[in-house]
């Protein structure tokens, strides 16, 4: 299943990542490299095995539905590249 | 006396509670340590402010008879990838830039409960994806050891990575110990490349709560230092329930020091037939060959086993963990924290920000995870690797009907020269071929350095436990330290 420039540029709009249309080419090439590399695990019988979901066994825990750290808006907000009277400033996203 | 710096852990704690010297000392002599050697390049920030301030306030505890432990006074570096409150904390990535937490991790807070220091923060490979350290977006740290002979003699070496920063800081003693994240190798193999003690241990066991996130179903905290008594110092230190991490264990932690009796005549330690692979260096098998006559003399009983998945491990890892890695790294939009490329338009906005904020490898990682995890391929590639995981920690579970811990390498070479393998992300992965399985499995596993290269560059030996059988694996470990006696210095 090797990747054409297209199917890459398709992935990379997924990713959210911009990428050059001249960086496609070899973009792809190192992509096609590692998945032609994984495809070894063809060679594994898997058939009837449940894919692993938890790397040790353990049951779900849940906690009680409350809020545990409330009144933190400037400590949330410290970091935002842009900010103004307590919320996030975001480019327009509805025209 | 010999250098404050050359102690160890315990017996900096020893030297503390004697009042043969104070914390404050200790700090400063570290703080100094730090300053000369900063070619190494090992840290993104100093914090010699905090340093002395919690110093300070540890030998104040101690005056009054109140000190918390065996870490208390203990200065140690922390992994940029920790979130540590008003201090930097990028994961070494520009899209964190100059990111400050308003909170402290899980790990790192029990740390301070614990009495511990903080020195500063530790570079990585960028969100721990590299094994050389030279992703980071502060440039590549270097090895504090050389070689003396072969091609590399007289070049800059890699510490490994991605707990590159960390594992170099030890190994140059800037730090007693250090803390390190390992999701396929990135504690164990950069202890090996620099001649200390790297320990994984088992998933759940130390909370992810305040780690930036790589691959959630793999990402470990664990210790870097000088000795095995260390690392089962710091592990206590580090290790604990916290009902913020959905996956972290509900167990006591254990005094894992108490475990290095020494004694290792009940211990079946299994070799296990696959990792003999193709390509693998005569001095790496020697050593290897080595390590399980020292155990046998120990008294152990060495089992032949076999784990026949071995090989597809890195494989199905390059699937799980960019898969998840293109998930967790979906957050850093450039709208909350972090790096904002103002583009044309909000998609553009994001697109520019993320192909400005993230390094090549990663970009790389999240594109592959994000094809395998795509509508069409999910099944074929992130489901398959997933059966194929169960397969592997199936293989250990036979093993363990046989063996209570397994002898392997850490690594399939010694550190390599600076420029090596970059472009090349394979040979680079390769690097991880004895750490991914136990990862992929979820289990424990330490690096015990154990020789030299014949190029004079420090070699470990991995072994491997059963699920929280860190008690098992470190008194294992101890008596491999004891027999190698490793005690070269860079």
């Amino acid at each position: 299943m090797a990747l054409d420039t297209d199917t890459v540029k398709r992935i990379a709009r997924l990713a959210r990542i911009h990428v050059d249309d001249g960086d496609l080419p070899a973009l792809a090439d190192e992509l096609n490299n590692i998945l032609g590399w994984v495809e070894q695990l063809d060679e594994v019988d898997t058939d009837g095995v449940e894919p692993m979901t938890s790397a040790v066994e353990m049951v779900q825990r849940l906690r009680t539905d409350a809020v545990t750290d409330g009144d933190v808006r400037d400590k949330v907000l410290a970091n935002a590249p842009a900010e103004a009277d307590g919320f996030f400033v975001v480019p327009k996203v509805i025209e | 006396m010999a250098a404050l710096t050359d102690l160890s852990i315990a017996e900096a704690g020893e030297g503390l509670d004697n009042g043969d010297f104070t914390a404050r000392e200790l700090t400063d002599a570290y703080l100094a340590a730090m300053e000369a050697a900063r070619d190494l390049n090992a840290f993104v920030e100093e914090t010699p402010e905090r340093a002395r301030a919690m110093a300070d306030a540890s030998d104040a505890r101690r005056t009054k008879g109140e000190a918390a432990g065996p870490l208390d006074g203990i200065p140690l570096a922390v992994k940029d990838l920790f979130c540590t409150e008003g201090a930097l904390s990028t994961a070494s990535s520009r899209i964190l830039e100059g990111f400050r937490p308003t909170y402290e991790s899980t790990v790192t807070a029990n740390l301070w409960e614990a009495g511990a220091v903080l020195l500063g923060k530790t570079s990585m490979d960028e969100f721990a994806m590299g094994s050389a350290n030279i992703t980071s977006c502060y440039g590549p740290v270097l090895n504090p050891w050389k070689a003396t002979g072969g091609d590399a003699a007289g070049k800059d070496l890699v510490p490994g990575g991605s707990s590159g920063g960390s594992a170099a800081a030890v190994a140059a003693r800037v730090a007693a110990g250090a803390t390190g994240t390992d999701t396929g190798g990135s504690i164990r193999q950069p202890g090996a490349f620099c001649g200390i003690v790297g320990l994984k241990p088992t998933y759940g066991r130390c909370s992810r709560w305040g780690m930036i996130a790589f691959a959630s179903s793999l990402d470990q905290a664990g210790p870097l230092t000088h000795t095995v008594k260390d690392a089962a110092l710091m592990l206590a230190g580090m290790a604990g329930f916290d009902p913020k991490d959905s996956t972290s264990v509900d167990l006591p932690v254990p005094d894992y020091a108490a475990a290095l009796t020494g004694d290792i005549r009940d211990l079946r330690v299994g070799v296990p037939a696959e990792y003999r692979m193709e390509g693998t260096p005569p001095e790496i098998e020697a050593l290897w060959e080595q390590g399980v006559a020292w155990l046998r003399d120990a008294g152990a009983e060495i089992v032949d086993i076999s784990l026949p998945h071995t090989k597809y491990a890195l494989p199905a890892y390059y699937i799980v963990a960019p898969a998840e890695a293109s998930s967790n790294l979906a957050r850093y939009d450039g709208m909350r924290y972090g790096l904002r490329v103002e583009g044309e338009d909000l998609t553009d906005t994001y697109e520019r920000t993320r192909a400005e904020g993230f390094g090549h490898e990663v970009q790389r990682r999240v594109l592959i995870g994000t094809y395998v995890l795509s509508a069409g391929y999910y099944d074929a590639y992130y489901l398959k690797a997933q059966r194929v995981r169960t397969r592997i920690a199936d293989d250990f579970k036979t093993a363990w009907e046989s063996c209570d811990v397994i002898l392997t390498p850490t690594t399939p070479s010694a550190a390599f020269a600076l420029g090596e393998k970059q472009d090349d992300p394979i040979a680079m992965y390769l690097n991880d071929i004895f750490t991914v399985p136990a990862s992929m499995a979820g289990l424990p596993a330490i690096s015990v350095p154990a020789g030299l290269s014949g190029d004079g560059l420090p070699l470990g030996l991995h072994l491997i436990g059963p699920a929280f059988g860190e008690e098992t694996l470190l008194r294992a470990a101890g008596v491999l330290e004891t027999a190698a006696g490793f005690d070269a210095r860079p």
